[in-house]
């Protein structure tokens, strides 16, 4: 089984490589269209913004060379390897307390996120795979379709008008108790659900059509039995492998969503580095956000492995 | 009516109407008439007015030309690469073959958005940002069923004999190849267009997409937001016409992708 994996996650890591090279190449691209000299830039951040003079200047110049070139970018690269992202344009914070920091608020939303779409989408998946062709399982398959064709932005202006402003059930921003995590958990929870839901389903269809499902039932297993000692595990595997794909859905929505309710995780301070053209800012989120999709994916290699360790041929 | 044929007339109908309204209105969606702010529609404006008593019907229609427009652009653009790059990947194989599977891997790391807020930074235009980012991130997955489909059938015994005989590698694609593509890449056709078209409205909702004045779906939504008891009728223009677009390209894609 070990065998099998060391090329797997040789390929996540090739994979962060890459990520990194890429989300390095765009800032690149980004620092290149700011106004002004990046030398008086890093000067300001060196030596705090009121004593930037030519003099200070000149020693950064003669220090670092040209940082429109080649060497900024080896430079940002080693400093990744440090841990270190650089100073936030807007806050002159370390770009990596700051990420540090509201990683946590998205973390959390995200969390509640999966564990709603979990609670949501494989049971009603299993519910309709066992029943195909039934009424419910049309009903379930058209809602899933339905909830995956509507952006998130507007599942969550819809209940935000719906429920915190015309029923006034729940607050539509604000952070930190428990009652403001459910409208943007759920805007996230409907639309990854869609998907978990439809992937369940047809496992489930699919495996109830499988030899070994008959021969379970030829031996003995009640219907309940066999999915529960046998059918669950074949679900899992292609469920798990989604979850962890839909993460960068995850992201994408989290984006949209943290903006919508005002959450300050992540997303949200993307959005703002955006607007205030905070460029390390928005390379150390674009980094967080890449090397963490990856990381979640290894992961999910690792549990299918376990789940399924059967040889996979790839 | 099969949900396709539905899903063709539902976005025919949109096409009519942002490409025609133009030619029977010449009113600017920009020009703002105070008197007629929120007047609701009427015998003269079918869709009535906004908040700055700008057309809607002038506005919703050019918001859709852009959506649209861009859409379709950034669906040939994601096209070409991906076809392009996933036909050469499965011929030669080998390590160009690694490399681009390793970068489209690395591609879909990054969140499409981000990567259209970063264009946004880069170029100077938004909807050149729009078209660049997305384009960027959207051939992925064109690659991907492209280097599939055609490694299952670059040994099929029609293309080894093709090959044998000497047919150059652009005519064994044609004759042989984009048959058997072309059906299996219309859904994701269908659904990279609804992408693009979802992606700027969220960045328009969230006003980090195109710049007030344009007209845009999402950023009308956003303008519109606070007037929703006055006039829910102008907050629901921009959202069905959303809607209906993002509707009618998932009855287009249908379960291909299942």
């Amino acid at each position: 089984m070990a065998k099998a994996l060391i090329p797997a996650l040789g390929w996540r890591l090739a994979q962060a490589g890459m990520v990194a090279i890429l989300v390095g190449i765009l800032s690149f691209l980004m620092m290149s269209t700011l106004p002004g000299d990046m030398i008086y830039r890093i000067a300001g951040a060196r030596f705090g913004y009121d004593n930037v003079t030519a003099e200070n200047a000149e020693i950064i110049r003669a220090q670092l060379g040209d940082p429109s070139s080649i060497t900024a970018f080896a430079s940002w690269i080693t400093g990744l390897f440090r841990g270190d992202l650089g100073v936030s344009l807007v806050t002159g914070e370390a770009i990596s307390a700051e990420i540090a920091h509201q990683f946590g608020a998205t973390a959390q939303l995200a969390a509640v996120a999966i564990a709603l779409s979990i609670l949501i989408g494989p049971p009603l998946g299993l519910w309709a795979g066992l029943n195909p062709g039934s009424l419910l399982d049309r009903t379930v398959v058209t809602l899933a379709a339905v909830f995956k064709s509507i952006p998130q932005f507007l599942l969550g202006l819809v209940l935000i008008v719906v429920v915190a402003i015309g029923m006034g059930l729940l607050p539509a921003a604000g952070h930190g108790e428990v009652r403001h995590m459910v409208l943007p958990g759920v805007t996230l929870a409907l639309g990854l659900s869609a998907s978990t839901t439809r992937i369940t389903r047809e496992a489930v269809v699919q495996a109830r059509g499988s030899e070994w499902w008959r021969f379970a039932r030829w031996k003995g297993l009640s219907d309940r039995q066999v999915m529960l000692r046998h059918g669950l595990r074949h679900v899992s595997v292609p469920l798990l492998t989604l979850i962890a794909a839909q993460f960068v859905a995850l992201m994408e929505g989290i984006v949209v969503v943290e903006t919508i309710f005002g959450w300050p995780g992540i997303g949200h301070a993307l959005v703002h580095a955006v607007f205030h053209r905070d460029v390390p800012m928005v390379q150390g989120t674009a980094l967080v956000m890449g090397l963490s999709f990856v990381l979640v994916n290894a992961l999910a290699d690792i549990a299918a492995r376990i789940l399924d360790p059967r040889e996979v041929a790839r | 009516m099969t949900p396709r044929s539905t899903g063709t007339g539902l976005i025919c109908a949109v096409l009519i109407f942002a490409l025609g309204y133009p030619l029977i209105s010449d009113t600017d969606p920009m020009a703002q008439s105070l008197l007629k702010a929120l007047q609701p529609p009427s015998q003269d404006a079918l869709l009535g007015f906004d908040h700055l008593g700008r057309s809607m019907a002038a506005r919703l229609a050019a918001a859709l030309r852009l959506s649209l427009g861009i859409a379709f652009v950034t669906l040939i653009t994601t096209a070409l690469i991906g076809v392009v790059l996933g036909a050469i990947a499965s011929w030669r194989g080998g390590w160009l073959d690694r490399g681009l599977v390793l970068l489209a891997d690395s591609v879909v790391a990054l969140p499409a958005l981000l990567i259209v807020l970063m264009a946004g930074l880069i170029l100077p235009n938004q909807p050149l940002a729009f078209w660049a980012g997305l384009s960027a991130t959207l051939w992925v997955e064109m690659f991907r069923l492209t280097r599939a489909t055609i490694r299952a059938h670059i040994a099929a015994p029609a293309v080894q004999a093709a090959k044998l005989l000497g047919f150059g590698p652009f005519y064994i694609f044609r004759t042989h190849l984009w048959p058997e593509l072309a059906p299996i890449l219309r859904g994701t056709f269908a659904l990279t267009f609804a992408t693009v078209v979802m992606g700027i409205a969220a960045l328009g909702f969230v006003s980090v997409g195109v710049r007030a004045p344009t007209p845009e779906l999402g950023m009308m939504m956003v303008e519109l937001l606070p007037y929703w008891r006055e006039a829910p009728w102008a907050l629901l223009q921009p959202v069905a016409a959303t809607l209906v677009t993002l509707l009618a390209l998932t009855l287009i894609a249908g379960d291909t992708r299942t």
